[in-house]
Formats: structure tokens, sequence, C-alpha cells
């Protein structure tokens, strides 16, 4: 028979961790960027004011602009889920923050980078540069929506500081395109933006969030990729992991319940989730969604990245034609944050590209999806019939 | 003196191994190299942080190790059965050495789509539409991807998107995605300064050692848009 026995567990925000001041020495990449724009070899683009100050994981400031920004859209968002990116510019537009949303930028194209191999160190920066000069030559300052740019676009800077050769090569290349090598002060992602207005929203939320429980899936690509530039805070995991989305969750009251593969990735894959999918399937639900139900049982889980709201959210049909223990709504804090503040589901936060069922989740919050669904409906009759050519920010926001 | 290298099989031995040092030597050349590689201490922390060493055949260590005691034959078999596995998460950052074994496996794929081995192409071989759409458009991935008979295992809800995709893109109020054939609306001119890039810096040459089919569609495509543009190809 066995023997019961009580084992103590350390939580890790009851321990008091102390960041030693060397940490704060281990990165060197504004020094180099700095130095390297004062012997000409490259254009710094500054933050614009106002921003706010964060920590990184090793102790850095890292400058996030609140507004006047340039927001570097991501292909799997706006191809596959486009509430993703719609629910970020609403949030610009309900806080009244200004933005630019281009149409002269390309794909970071790191998705098929890390996919195929089809491209190589030069062209990958080049197309980072590019971008960052069209950010430039506007006046706005890039807000990168994608988990993969923005940790791909830190693996290309750390490239272009560190060698020369490179740097030569792009400045050529961009010579050719009339555009000069230009980097951001700051690559900054939008959950960090989200991280820092999320007072803000919270005070503009309509809805109560205190019964929902979520699960948070930290995106790999934003913090294993050139981890030092992650933001951390003591307050969150006790500065263990990243705080990015649990601290926006929290500050919309949410429960955030813990769950032991919080680590794991999502099992994207990036060549896997489009050609090898019985791997992806297999990872997001046995290790991520069924672990979460088990460990948790959350209402939805939350989560920063292209890739994971996919992988997570469409691996779970075919898993539940399995009778796997499945069935958690997937979305990114943006969608989520609109969502507490009152957007509509469909018009702005777009559930209908979503696979998993929500329904149960949306009621829990207070929000009437069934009316809200009638009303899309006769949005989608009046653009077949002709009556309206698109639904516009001004519908969107109808009451 | 002559230096006796000891291998436990040599799976491709119908390939010189001059060949094989070549590709080795190009991965090792790669400025990326001496950022993704340091040592290694043989933890294993990468491999229980690894997704792919879950469902395959596959250790990040095995591959780091290699590399580090530049075992030529076993690379060259690590880059036509293995690297394909990885699900470049990564995960394996964790590494104490500060390695990256996901990094590595980068450059060795680089260097196998460049040489066009057999397994690259293989690999590639279902993904290449997806390799056109980003080289041609600008974009990876683009709403009228979304068809049942590409996702049947998404479930009913890819046959509503398709069914209705021009209606819904039309229902999303940023202005720049009401497009169905990328996932945003791009400039011309961004995507002329897109295909010059390919041009420059040599991705068209490994498309064309990968994939003659989609090297030829992709090079039609472009010439039209560049001499459209006043380029010359």
């Amino acid at each position: 028979m066995p023997i019961e026995i009580e084992i103590p567990i350390l939580s890790a925000d009851k321990r008091e961790w102390k960041r030693p001041a060397e940490d704060i020495e281990k990165d060197h990449t504004h020094e180099l960027l700095f130095e390297l724009e004062a012997q000409g070899e490259l254009v710094v683009q500054r933050v614009p004011e106002p921003y706010s100050e964060v920590d990184t994981k090793y102790g850095r400031k890292k400058k996030i602009p609140l507004q006047h920004t340039w927001h570097h859209k991501s292909c799997g968002q706006c191809g596959h889920i486009p509430g993703y990116s719609t629910s970020i510019f609403w949030l610009h537009r309900q806080l009244g923050l200004e933005y630019n949303d281009p149409k002269d930028q390309t794909s970071c194209t790191a998705w098929n980078y890390y996919a195929s191999a089809t491209s190589n160190a030069a062209a990958q920066a080049a197309v980072a540069v590019r971008n960052f000069a069209a950010a430039y030559e506007s006046g706005y300052f890039p807000l990168i929506h994608c988990g993969t740019s923005f940790g791909h676009y830190k693996e290309t800077r750390h490239e272009l500081l560190h060698h020369a050769d490179l740097r030569k090569q792009v400045r050529e290349i961009m010579a050719k395109l009339g555009k000069q090598l230009v980097l951001p002060e700051e690559i900054v992602h939008y959950s960090e933006w989200v991280h820092v207005i999320r007072d803000r929203a919270a005070q503009k939320r309509v809805y109560d969030c205190s019964k929902i429980t979520a699960t948070v899936h930290p995106a790999c690509h934003y913090h294993k990729l050139v981890a030092e530039d992650a933001i951390y805070d003591r307050e969150i995991y006790g500065g263990q992991r990243s705080a990015i989305v649990t601290s926006t969750l929290q500050a919309l009251g949410v429960n955030v319940a813990d769950y032991s593969t919080w680590f794991d990735c999502c099992g994207f894959g990036f060549r896997h989730i489009l050609v090898q999918r019985d791997f992806t399937r297999s990872f997001a639900t046995m290790r991520k969604i069924e672990v979460m139900k088990n460990e948790a049982n959350p209402d939805v889980t939350i989560t920063h990245d292209t890739g994971c709201v996919t992988t997570l959210d469409k691996s779970q049909f075919a898993a539940k034609a399995h009778d796997r223990n499945v069935g958690v709504p997937v979305m990114s804090e943006a969608q989520f944050v609109a969502l507490a503040m009152g957007a509509h589901p469909y018009r702005v936060v777009q559930l209908h590209w979503h696979t998993t069922e929500y329904g149960a989740l949306l009621e829990k919050m207070g929000i009437d999806w069934k009316t809200r669904w009638e009303e899309f409906q006769g949005d989608l009759e009046a653009i077949k019939s002709g009556k309206k050519e698109f639904l516009t920010w001004e519908d969107a926001d109808a009451k | 003196m002559e230096q006796t290298r000891y291998t436990v099989r040599n799976k491709y031995s119908d390939v010189p191994y001059e060949v094989k040092e070549q590709l080795f030597r190009e991965v090792k050349s790669d400025l990326r190299f001496t950022d993704y590689l340091y040592g290694c201490y043989e933890c294993g922390i990468c491999v229980a942080a690894c997704p792919s060493a879950r469902f395959y055949d596959f250790s990040p260590r095995r591959i780091a190790q290699a590399v580090a005691r530049e075992d030529v034959e076993l690379i060259y078999e690590q880059m036509n059965d293995d690297v394909w596995e990885c699900s470049q998460c990564f995960s394996c950052n964790r590494c104490p050495r500060q390695n990256s074994p996901g990094g590595i496996i980068t450059v060795l794929r680089e260097v196998a789509v460049k040489h066009g081995l057999r397994s690259a192409k293989e690999a590639l071989g279902a993904y290449g539409r997806v390799i056109y759409k980003i080289m041609s458009t600008g974009t990876q991935v683009s709403p009228d991807m979304l068809q049942p008979d590409a996702f049947p295992d998404w479930g009913p809800q890819v046959l509503d998107v398709s069914k209705n995709l021009d209606t819904w893109r039309k229902a999303i109020p940023p202005e720049t995605l009401h497009t169905t054939e990328t996932a945003w609306e791009i400039d011309d001119k961004t995507i002329i300064e897109l295909y010059l890039i390919w041009h420059m810096t040599g991705v068209m040459n490994m498309i064309e050692k990968v994939d003659e089919g989609l090297y030829t569609i992709l090079m039609d495509v472009m010439e039209e848009k560049l001499e459209e543009a006043g380029y010359s190809m």
C-alpha cells in the first residue's frame, strides 16, 4: 500500500529573487547600436515620446512607445485570424492613441525562413531593414504584431551589429532601393505595448472578468529568442518568467491559473503546421491543451503570437473527434482585452474565424453573443446586397 | 601524423568525404555559426525542452555535439535525416553553454537547400506553394489558402471561411485587410523592392537548386513586374 507523504511545495512568488548587478551589463546591444550610429554606419530611429520604461530580463530599461506607431502586421494574423490585428487597432482607437497601418510593409518572411530555409542571413537582414526604413520614412515607430517577427528581428539586429560585412552588404542593397540602413532604438512587440497600457484598458473594462480562469501560453519566439530583450516584472511569477500577458490578465481581474507545461512550445513547428500537422496536432493537444484541462480547467487560454493562437485553436477539432480531453477557446490577449472593454465579438474580435467553441466563455463574461451574431449577419447581408461596401470602424462601434 | 576517424556507421558512404567536408566548411563559415555554438556539457537540457524530441527520433544535443566535434560524416547524415524534424521554437536556447542547436539547424538546412540535397527537396516537396506565396506576394499565408482540402483536420469551420471568404473579408474594419490573395494590401513598389532583395541576396539561386519548377514560375512572375517597373533581369 502506498504511503502518503506531504511534500511542501515552494511557491515561486513567495521567494525573493535578487538580480546581480552585473546582469544588467550582459546586454551591450544599445551601446553598440549608438556607437555604430556615431560612426555613420547606420541610422537609429528614436522611440517617440511619450513612452513607458519597463524592465527586461536582466534589468535594462526598455522604452515602449504609447502612440505614433507603424504597425508591422503579421501574415498569419491578418490572413487567418484577422480579429487579432483588428483588436490591436481597436485598442489604440479606444484609448485615443494614434497609429499608422502601412501598405509599404512586407512580411518579415521569418515563418518561411524557419520553415524552409530557402533564405539566408543577408536576405533576412535586408527584408528587416527595408521594413524599418519604410517605418522611418513615414515618421512612425515600428510596433511588431508577430512574435516570430519580433524574435527574428532581434536576431537580425544582433547579426547586423556584430558583422561589418553584413552591414556593408545590406547598406549596398538599401542604396539600390534608395533607402538607408535603419534600425529602431527598440524592437517592440505589440504585447509589450498592451502590457504598458493594461491599467488604462482595465479602467475601461465593461465586463466582469473575476469569474474567468485563464491559462497563459508564452510565445517561444517572444521569450526564447534573444531572451534578454523580453519584459520581466518581479511582481509577476517572482520575475522568473516573462510578465507579458499574465500582467494584462491580472489587471483585468482574471484568475490566471498555472500548469506544468507552460514552457513547452505550442507545436506550430513552422513547416509542420503547413505540411506535417500530425506532429503539430499531437503536441498541441497532448502537451498543452490536455495538460491545461487536467491541471487548471481554464475557461480560455491566452497567448500573444500568431502561430500559437492558430495551432492551439485549430488542433483541437481532430483531437475532439478522438474523445480527447480538449475544448479550451484560444485567443490573443489583445482580443480578450477588447472583449472585456466591450468590443463586438464579430465586428471587431472576429471570433467566427476561430474553431474551438467560445460561447460558454462569452456567456460567463456576460456577453450576449447570440444577439451579436445576429447583428453581424445583418452586416453580411448588407455587404452581399451591395448596400454597404465594407464594414467600417464606425459600424464596428455602433451600439 | 594521420588522423584516424571513427564512426559507428557510414550511411552515406556513396558520397565522397570531400563533398561532405565542403558542406561542413560552408556551415562553419556562416556568420551566424559562432553565435550558435560554444561547446557542449552533454547535459541534455536542450533535449528535455525539445518538442520534436518527444515525437521523433531526434536530438538537438546529438546535432550540437556532432557539429562541435566536427564529425563530418555524422553531420552529413543529420543534414539529410534529422534537421527537418526540428520545430524551430528555440526552446533549446535554454542551453547553459548558450548554444543554439535550433540556430545550428537553420544553417544546416540552408546549406542542404543551397546544394539541393535530396532530403531538402523531399522535405519541401509539399511546401512549394507556401514559398511561392511568400516570395511572390510578400505575405506568407493568405485568406484564400484556407480551403477544406488543405486543412481537413481543422473541421467544418474552414469550409465556412472558404464559402464566405469575400464577404467576411469585407466585414473587417481595417481597410488594409479587405484582401483575399494576400494577408494585407501591399503597395506594388514594396513588392518590387522585395523581388530585388531576393535577387541581390542569392535566394533565387537557392530556389533553383531545390525546386526548378517553382524557380521558373517565380522568375516569370517577377520578371514581368520588374520589367514594368523599369528593371532589366
